[in-house]
């Protein structure tokens, strides 16, 4: 750190909208109506321990475990909290299943609502005009530039996310990949696996 | 799956961002369906005279919607957060650079 920087006689000076966050910070916590430790808490819940890791578990299990895949295409909300991932905002999460006929793809062309419990904060694409408004419109289109091309036969189905409902895509098990373990399989499945926007991987040496 | 993810929050003012709007939810001032179709419409309105592309521009309509949903509930009245913001750029300003920045009691 240097403190004795010339370009910088005066602490640096955040952008305007810093600023602004920092002037809400402070009239609402005179007010006694947020707990400055609680927004940490927060950030600090999504920077290190929620985020695509969460959803990848609930996948492996819904692989290995025909029981918990029933129950996690019935009511998705309790399977996931029954291995301890919570809405925080009342939402209901929904999963859908990819299968030879049907791929689904998640948006939400409002705003970015987005399974936080399970896949952390969404990535800027998924906040983009471009990618909500064009997964509706074009989604084989906007597939082939996530780099995944489908069979003709398979048809693209587009889940609109809203405030009370996320959507988890549950992806189709890759080939050879019998007898792996939970932890394993959960490895094989990447955030936009979750989304709908890519397949899950193939395990290391399968072809 | 070896390259570096991208950091959850590419800067520091979207993440407190966020989590102030989450809080302040959780301790009921307002609920998150009404403020997704607040949110929504903003974005609606910022993205007709061009392309938002998920970023800043993102944020910088998620500040706009609290800022204004804030000020009408009367929790933080557009004047009142106008002068804070002030007052927190003159203290960046008088601050000795090195040196934690508070905010002049007033």
């Amino acid at each position: 750190m240097a403190h004795d920087d010339p370009d910088h006689p005066h602490a640096l000076l955040p952008p305007d909208p810093a600023l602004r966050v920092r002037a809400l910070e402070t009239v609402l916590t005179r007010k006694g109506l947020i707990d400055p430790a609680a927004l940490d808490a927060i950030i600090d819940t999504y920077q290190n321990r929620v985020g695509p890791k969460n959803g990848a578990a609930v996948v492996a299990r819904a692989w290995s475990d025909p029981g918990f895949r029933a129950d996690l295409l019935d009511d998705a909300t309790a399977a996931v909290s029954g291995m301890g991932f919570h809405g925080r905002q009342g939402e209901h999460i929904v999963a859908v299943e990819n299968t030879p006929e049907v791929h689904n793809m998640v948006v939400c062309t409002l705003c970015s609502c987005y399974p936080w419990p399970l896949l952390g904060v969404p990535p800027a694409w998924y906040k983009s005009d471009a990618y909500r408004a064009r997964a509706v419109r074009e989604p084989r289109k906007v597939l082939a530039e996530f780099g995944v091309t489908l069979p003709e036969e398979t048809a693209v189905r587009v889940w609109d996310s809203t405030a009370e409902v996320r959507y988890l895509v549950l992806p189709m098990r890759p080939k050879g990949t019998d007898g792996l373990s939970e932890e394993a399989l959960a490895a094989l499945v990447g955030r936009d696996a979750m989304i709908g926007t890519a397949l899950a991987s193939a395990p290391e040496g399968a072809a | 799956m070896s390259a570096r993810p991208d950091p959850v929050f590419a800067e520091p003012w979207h993440a407190q961002l966020f989590a102030l709007t989450v809080h302040l939810n959780e301790q009921g001032l307002f609920a998150w369906p009404d403020w997704a179709a607040r949110f929504g419409a903003t974005l609606k309105r910022h993205g007709l005279s061009r392309e938002l592309d998920g970023g800043d521009d993102y944020f910088a309509a998620w500040l706009e919607t609290l800022e204004a949903l804030l000020d009408e509930a009367g929790a933080a009245p557009g004047s009142v957060v106008e002068d804070l913001r002030a007052a927190w750029e003159r203290a960046y300003l008088m601050t000795p650079h090195g040196d934690p920045v508070h905010l002049a009691e007033s």
